[in-house]
This record gives structure tokens, C-alpha cells and sequence, in this order.
């Protein structure tokens, strides 16, 4: 492990270990991931395969219809409750995979920098030996790591309902599908660094951790309904137009990232930069 | 010539419109305690943030340990131990997180003196308690174990005992000459006099971010005080007045009952008690003045650099 590398994992690990430390901040996380990937699928899915209620089956299937050809194609249930409930499982519960991780990284990326202006550690890591990219690249992976690791333990535990639920409706296990695998492994990850990029951006340049909330909120609205949508596109059919528009989202991550590294100064961590005395 | 560990040279940082350092010059030799001293705002802060290149001054030279921190920023940090005027930990780590991270972060891998580090200040007992739940006193000797942690050759303290207890304040001022005597160079900025004395080689005054006076307090003060300087108390004070004119007396002055003068030389001490004594004044108090940091600090501000 080269010595950047290794600095920069003392800083993620370091503020990682802080987070686990602060169950105010990890529990209402916790609360939403599981709300978004346990409870609100196993409650509908449930209710849809396990309530035999014609006519609410009915009324939930025609919402199917605003589905794309393909995707109503890929439909399989050997009754309308399966066929319902799959394509509930496989298509309309998607973008909650981009929200959550988005939402925890936000709220750790926002305090990440301004945090240590606020309680005057940032004067420690100015002293330190740690290069700034080596601080960059700490809160980063600090803020990346929570979310993506919740979406992904998340996925795994959705994967497992889905598939206990739904699965005896449309002959056997069959979650994740591979337009799943792209979003979590292709779509999902890049708009994680964009947002992450500006939302670090945000947290090296302002004055409380309140402001940086706010505005880390504002900028990454947009970004949220983005990825929404990409992420929708990958599940309803966009197929290729999808995979390109990921790597279109790779290129930008990755310049983002680059970019914002500028934004993490000695002076800014000191809380100087500007200010007066 | 032995190069100085610290060397700045008419350096200017501004914020804004405020100057934090402005022309300021100062050299720290090879194990000397460089004591900055000055009021709230004279730039202290500004010039040890400096010095370790966290702020990148807007002109004049920085050089510490012979290189520039604002080039090789890296070489210069990992040389220098920092204990700033908060104490800069993290409140939801343990101390011995704290000690690590510091461990970690100046890559001293597992060999780091985390433990012996502590039992240094005391505080190895409160090492696997969380750093939130410890006094005001305990995280100032927290932070001195983290800053000696990697053994530093520049040890720079900003305002290091401020709001401390006195067993906390003499554990600092311990470690100060502590470093001192193994070669270590130390910066210390203070407002308080007091703890300063006796320890500083060098004292650097600053005002408004300038230095308005640099050297030994020893110089300092002669260059203030030049004459020996005596305080006499006696029964009857008004029977003193004699002292105004007797030979060797070059500056004669009221102080209460008492009184202070200025001699051509301390050796004549002895011959004034003996006339005083003479006359038949009843002397109770005769004590040479040695002018302190303190009033070195007060007669630059009130007679200007001298």
C-alpha cells in the first residue's frame, strides 16, 4: 500500500470510526434504509401476493400499464398477483436503491470538512503531515463508504424478501436481474461521486455544518431526480442508452472528484480563509 | 554559521482587510525556547500556523528546518509537534483513538509510544476513556502527548496554558524545558508573562503583527534598564530623600513609602546603607529590582522600542 493510500485510509477510517460512535447520526440512517429495502417492499409485496383481494390486485396491476413494452414483456407470475408483485419487486422499488445511498453520503459528506472547522480538529489535520488530496480522498471515502455499503447490504436483504415473496409466484428465486446488477454496480456508484464531489465542495468552503446541510440538500435535489430517472431508464428499457448515459457518469464523476480535491486548503480547515482574525 | 531551525523574514499575511502578520522577522536557533509574546490579535496564532506552512504567508520567506513548508509542506509537519490554544481532539475518540490517529497520520505504525506518551502527563489512566467526558486540564495534557508522540525537533505551543490548573500548567512548562534540554527547538506564543520567565531564550514582542522587539530577555531589559535598580523601605520613608543626592544615584523616584533608584553601579548598595544607617534612618527593606518580563512588556508598550 503506498504511503498516500495509506494516510488517506487512516483519515476514512478514522472518521468512520466516529460515525460508529455516534448512534444520533447512524440510527435514524439505519431507519431509513430499512424502511426503504425491508419494510415498505415486504409490506406490499405481502400485501400483494398474500391478500387475496381481486379487485386491488386489479387496480394495482393497471398501474403496470404506464411500464414500456419490454418491460411489461419480462413480466413473469403465473397469476396477476405474481405478475404484479414482480414487476412491483423489479421496477417501481429501483430508484429507492439511488435515494438511500445518496441520502446517508450527503449528510456525512456535508459535516465531513466543515465538522472539523466547527470543532477545531481541522487545526490538528493543517498541522499534520497529510496532504490535502490525502485529506480529500479521506473524507471521501468516509462518505462514500456508509451509503454505498448500506445500499449494498440493503440490496442484499431486498434481494433475499423479493425472492422469499415473490419468487413462488413466478417459479423460483430470480432477483437480482441483470438490468439490477448494472444500476447497483454501473449507475449508481457514479452518481454517488458526483453528488459526493459537490457536496464535499460545499462542506470544505462554508461555515457550519447547518449551512452546509442546507446547501448539500439544495445541490443534490437535482442530482437525486437525475439518477431517479437514469436509474428508472436502466430498469424500464433504456438498455444501451442507459449503460452510455452511466459512463457519461463516470467521466463527470471522476472529473468532479478530481475538481473538487482543489477545494480542501489548509486555510479553509483553520477556518481563515477570507476571514478575518 | 549554524543555520536557525525557524527563519522568517519579513513575512505578511492578511485576511481580508485585516493584517494578521505584517513585516514580521524572526529566527529560532537549534534548541532555544522562542517565547512570542504579545495581546489578543498581535499574530501569535498567525505566525505558528506559518511556520508549519498551514497558512501560506502573502509575502517575505519562510524557512524552517531549511526548507520552504509552503514547498515541502510534508517534511516540515512531520519534523513539528503542535499544541494548539484548543486543545484540537476529536470528542467522540478515545484518548488512545486520539494518540493512534496522530501515530497513524506521521506514519509511526505500531512502534508509536502511545502508552508511555500518556503516563508522561498522567493520563494513561483515562487513555480508553472517550475524550468528550475529560476536563479542560486533561485534554491540554492529551494534546502534549500527542504532540511529543513522534518526537518532534520543532515543538511550537500556542498559548498552551491558558485555563489550565496550576499541576497542568508546570506539566507543560515541565515539557518545555524538558525539550529544550534534549536539543529540541520550541516556539511558545503566551500572553502570560509570567509563565514565560525564565524559560525563554529569546523573547520576540509582537504588535499588530509586527515584531517591535526581538533578543534575550537578559538584553532586553538592560537595553530598558541599563543601571541597576534598587527599592528601599525605612521606618521613617521621608528621612529617604537624602538618596537623591548622594553620589552614584542617578535616578531617584517616589514609589509609596518606599523608593526606587537608579545606581551607576549595584557595588555602591553597600555604601548607601551604610550612610542611611548613619544618619540614623531605620532602613526595613532594601531589594534589588530585577526588571520581569512583565515590565519589559509594559515599558515597550508605554516608552515605545528602545
Amino acid at each position: 500500500m503506498s504511503g498516500a493510500r495509506s494516510r488517506t485510509w487512516v483519515i476514512a477510517r478514522t472518521e468512520l470510526r466516529q460515525l460508529r460512535q455516534s448512534p444520533d447520526f447512524w440510527l435514524p440512517m439505519l431507519i431509513l434504509a430499512g424502511l426503504f429495502f425491508v419494510v415498505i417492499p415486504t409490506f406490499l409485496l405481502y400485501a400483494v401476493t398474500h391478500v387475496h383481494n381481486d379487485a386491488v390486485v386489479a387496480k394495482v396491476a393497471t398501474t403496470l400499464d404506464v411500464l414500456p413494452a419490454r418491460a411489461r414483456a419480462a413480466i413473469h407470475g403465473f397469476s396477476p398477483a405474481g405478475r404484479t408483485s414482480y414487476a412491483l419487486a423489479v421496477y417501481l422499488f429501483a430508484p429507492l436503491a439511488v435515494i438511500v445511498p445518496m441520502t446517508i453520503s450527503t449528510a456525512v459528506g456535508a459535516n465531513a470538512l466543515v465538522g472539523e472547522k466547527e470543532r477545531g480538529t481541522g487545526e490538528f489535520l493543517a498541522h499534520s503531515p497529510a496532504t490535502e488530496r490525502e485529506i480529500y480522498l479521506g473524507k471521501l471515502v468516509a462518505s462514500l463508504v456508509p451509503g454505498y455499503a448500506t445500499t449494498i447490504v440493503g440490496f442484499g436483504i431486498y434481494s433475499l424478501i423479493v425472492n422469499l415473496i415473490v419468487g413462488p409466484q413466478v417459479g423460483g428465486w430470480f432477483f437480482p436481474t441483470g438490468d439490477w446488477w448494472v444500476l447497483m454496480f454501473w449507475v449508481v456508484p457514479p452518481f454517488l461521486a458526483i453528488t459526493l464531489s459537490v457536496v464535499l465542495r460545499l462542506s470544505a468552503r462554508v461555515r457550519s455544518g447547518a449551512a452546509a446541510q442546507q446547501a448539500s440538500g439544495l445541490v443534490t435535489l437535482p442530482l437525486i431526480i437525475i439518477a431517479y430517472a437514469q436509474s428508472s431508464g436502466v430498469l424500464l428499457g433504456a438498455g444501451q442508452t442507459a449503460i452510455a448515459l452511466g459512463g457519461v457518469a463516470w467521466i463527470v464523476a471522476v472529473w468532479g472528484l478530481w475538481r473538487g480535491a482543489g477545494a480542501v486548503t489548509r486555510a479553509r480547515l483553520l477556518g481563515v480563509e477570507g476571514a478575518a482574525l | 554559521m549554524v543555520q536557525p531551525v525557524v527563519r522568517l523574514e519579513h513575512v505578511r499575511r492578511t485576511f481580508g482587510a485585516v493584517v494578521g502578520l505584517d513585516d514580521l522577522s524572526l529566527a529560532a536557533p537549534k534548541g532555544s525556547v522562542t517565547v512570542l509574546l504579545g495581546p489578543n490579535g498581535s499574530g501569535k496564532t498567525t505566525a505558528v500556523r506559518t511556520i508549519t506552512g498551514a497558512l501560506r504567508p502573502d509575502a517575505g520567506r519562510v524557512e524552517v528546518f531549511g526548507v520552504d513548508p509552503n514547498v515541502d509542506g510534508e517534511a516540515v509537519r512531520r519534523g513539528c509537534g503542535v499544541v494548539s490554544a484548543k486543545p484540537a481532539l476529536y470528542d467522540r475518540l478515545s484518548g488512545r483513538d486520539n494518540l493512534r490517529y496522530a501515530a497513524e497520520l506521521w506514519r509511526m505504525g505500531d512502534e508509536a509510544p502511545i502508552d508511555a506518551s500518556a503516563a508522561r502527563f498522567g493520563i494513561d489512566d483515562a487513555l480508553d476513556l472517550r475524550v468528550g467526558g475529560y476536563s479542560t486540564g486533561m485534554k491540554t495534557r492529551l494534546a502534549l502527548a500527542r504532540a511529543i508522540l513522534h518526537d518532534p525537533d520543532l515543538l511550537l505551543l500556542d498559548e498552551p496554558t491558558s485555563g489550565l490548573d496550576p499541576e497542568s500548567s508546570h506539566a507543560v512548562l515541565g515539557l518545555i524545558d524538558e525539550m529544550a534540554a534534549d536539543g529540541k527547538t520550541v516556539v511558545m506564543c503566551t500572553h502570560l508573562l509570567l509563565e514565560a520567565e525564565g524559560l525563554a531564550d529569546q523573547v520576540v514582542m509582537l504588535e499588530q503583527g509586527r515584531d517591535l522587539l526581538v533578543g534575550p530577555p537578559d538584553e532586553l531589559v538592560l537595553r530598558y534598564w541599563p543601571n541597576p535598580r534598587v527599592l528601599l523601605d525605612a521606618e521613617d520613608g521621608a528621612a529617604l530623600d537624602a538618596l537623591a543626592t548622594m553620589d552614584g544615584v542617578l535616578a531617584f523616584e517616589r514609589n509609596g513609602a518606599g523608593v526606587t533608584v537608579d545606581l551607576d553601579d549595584a557595588r555602591r548598595v553597600p555604601d548607601l546603607v551604610t550612610i542611611l544607617a548613619a544618619q540614623g534612618v531605620r532602613l526595613t527593606r532594601v531589594v534589588p529590582h530585577e526588571p520581569s518580563l512583565e515590565d519589559l512588556y509594559f515599558a515597550v508598550r508605554t516608552r515605545g522600542v528602545q
